[in-house]
């Protein structure tokens, strides 16, 4: 009860603080921690290592974008649209991959591949302006879901990452999730008992991508500008599985702790040492000693959880 | 209650199972027998749903099930077990056996009562919260049969579910078989062990080299010089009876 005080009262402590600049910290921190944990669904509780998750971060701000800038639709409104559209492909990805029986790594570098296929069509589209990307105008309002007070985004932020942990704490308690983990550790097992291996590695897909497609609307909200690097370039499917993984594939705390941990990193080295391409290589030692030393993830070590057989 | 007609499953150039037929009698314990690699296991996988014959068909309660997927034959009321053990081993025991409760009920609650139930009528009550993989073979041999059970078969198939065990552990799976068939599920197994078979089952199939070489009951198929000769080597069935 205390732990869950203390998280709530650091949840809410932002809307106290005079700094923008440390606001912005914690929106960035917050919207890390929404986005791995939109990809520990999939990945962490099913076990689908995706490597391509920003095809679903990528479809929603470029969905946000051109239904705002192009059809004028209020950007409130581009939350649903995207999580219908991030729905979608990750349906159709599943489907897709799931049936014809494709796991593990294979269907890692099929999401790697999706991702790509929709980065080089983004450069190459008239409706995505190509490379040039899509720069949103700024127009500062609830209503046009701008806020120039960083605690603006920082409320919706939180209200989505809120959203997402009630999913995971769902996956955690009924009958999908339980079929879900029990597929991860043993597909044939599973099968037997009655699970359809498909259909449940497919609609946990979806569920996945209509969140990370959501976090892609609040992104172009945040920043006003969408290419297809920052759409779907690989950095962004990357950062959202290491999140995950650092902090706990597979557990409620996990993302959240795994993006504090890591945002904590990088921003404390950018002010320390003012080298560029220090926090990715601080990244690329603690993932090493995560996977070697704590395999469930922080959150991991601090449960006695058994070893995987 | 299962029908298997000409079943036959071809692996290149070898036939794994070639052309069984078998019947397993509703409220029977039936068993298939045979030496190691006579395509037991394959037959089985295939009566499940886990591979998809070359030819012949299964019939499930009058139904024909050929090719049907695992899910659904298990939701149709026969589920099999494992010969390897293949527990959750991430999840605690009870969390293992509630897997199979949840295709009978969408209620967390619920399926969590059945399984911790379930878990205790095949004598894993004390190992309930303790994680699988820290079972011994036994306890996962029960896990297995456990985790079935809940699903709430007609028909359970068990593959080898006294392999690796020691005499007293075998009596007690045998004594919770005969429970299990008497709750009302009928049972087909699949043992190389003859011993622990002959005390259990009503009839017996004998396989060798994929074929169906006997069947009748234990005690018919115990003196048979071709289920001898498929476990002694050819010739063995005469020169026991020369001796």
């Amino acid at each position: 009860m205390k732990v869950y005080l203390a998280v709530a009262i650091a949840a809410l402590s932002p809307f106290a603080l005079g700094s923008q600049f440390l606001v912005n910290l914690a929106v960035l921190t917050a919207f890390s921690a929404y986005l791995g944990q939109a990809w520990n669904i999939a990945g962490g509780f099913g076990g689908l290592t995706s490597f391509g998750h920003a095809v679903f971060f990528g479809t929603g701000a470029y969905l946000g974008a051109i239904l705002q800038t192009r059809f004028g639709l209020n950007p409130w409104l581009g939350l649903p649209a995207a999580a219908a559209a991030g729905g979608l492909v990750g349906f159709v990805l599943g489907a897709a991959v799931f049936r014809a029986g494709l796991r593990g790594s294979y269907f890692a570098l099929v999401t790697l591949a999706a991702a790509e296929t929709f980065r080089v069509l983004a450069n190459s589209l008239e409706i995505t302006r190509g490379g040039l990307g899509i720069l949103v105008p700024g127009a500062p309002g609830f209503w046009n879901f701008q806020f120039l007070d960083r605690r603006g985004s920082y409320a919706v932020v939180l209200a989505l990452l809120v959203l997402a942990m009630a999913c995971a704490a769902w996956l955690g308690r009924s009958r999908f999730g339980a079929r879900l983990i029990a597929l991860r550790e043993n597909e044939d097992a599973a099968a037997a008992l009655g699970v359809d291996l498909v259909r449940t590695k497919t609609l946990a897909l979806a569920l996945s991508g209509a969140l990370t497609a959501m976090g892609g609307v609040i992104y172009v909200q945040m920043f006003l500008y969408v290419d297809p690097t920052i759409a779907f370039g690989v950095e962004r499917s990357l950062e959202m599985l290491l999140v995950a993984m650092v902090g706990g594939a597979g557990t409620l705390w996990g993302p959240l702790l795994g993006a504090v941990v890591l945002h904590g990193i990088a921003d404390s080295t950018r002010v320390l040492i003012d080298k560029p391409g220090i926090a990715p290589m601080l990244y690329g030692v603690l993932l090493l000693v995560v996977i070697a030393f704590l395999p469930g993830g922080i959150a991991g070590a601090f449960r006695a959880k058994p070893a995987r057989a | 209650m299962l029908e298997v007609r000409g079943l036959t499953k071809r692996f290149g150039g070898l036939k794994a199972v070639d052309g069984l037929d078998l019947d397993v009698a509703a409220g029977s314990i039936t068993a298939l027998l045979g030496p190691n690699g006579a395509g037991k296991t394959t037959s089985f996988a295939m009566v499940a749903g886990f591979i998809r014959p070359d030819a012949g068909t299964v019939r499930f309660d009058g139904a024909d099930i050929t090719g049907w997927r695992a899910d659904r034959i298990a939701a149709a009321g026969m589920v099999r077990t494992f010969q390897i053990t293949q527990p959750f081993a991430g999840l605690s025991v009870a969390e293992n056996i509630r897997v199979g409760a949840f295709l009978r009920t969408g209620d967390p609650d619920a399926a969590m009562a059945a399984a911790r139930e379930t878990g205790t009528r095949l004598g894993l009550g004390a190992f309930l919260d303790r994680p699988a993989s820290a079972l011994t073979v036994a306890g996962r041999k029960r896990l297995e049969v456990a985790r079935a059970l809940a699903t709430a078969p007609r028909l359970l198939l068990l593959d080898e579910v006294m392999a690796g065990l020691n005499p007293t552990e075998v009596a007690e799976i045998v004594s919770m078989i005969r429970a299990v068939r008497d709750a009302g599920v009928t049972i087909l197994l699949i043992e190389h062990v003859m011993d622990a078979v002959i005390a259990l089952a009503e009839r017996v199939y004998v396989m060798a080299q994929g074929r169906r070489i006997a069947t009748g009951t234990p005690r018919e198929i115990a003196g048979d010089p071709a289920v001898i000769e498929a476990y002694l080597g050819p010739g063995a069935a005469r020169r026991m009876a020369d001796a």
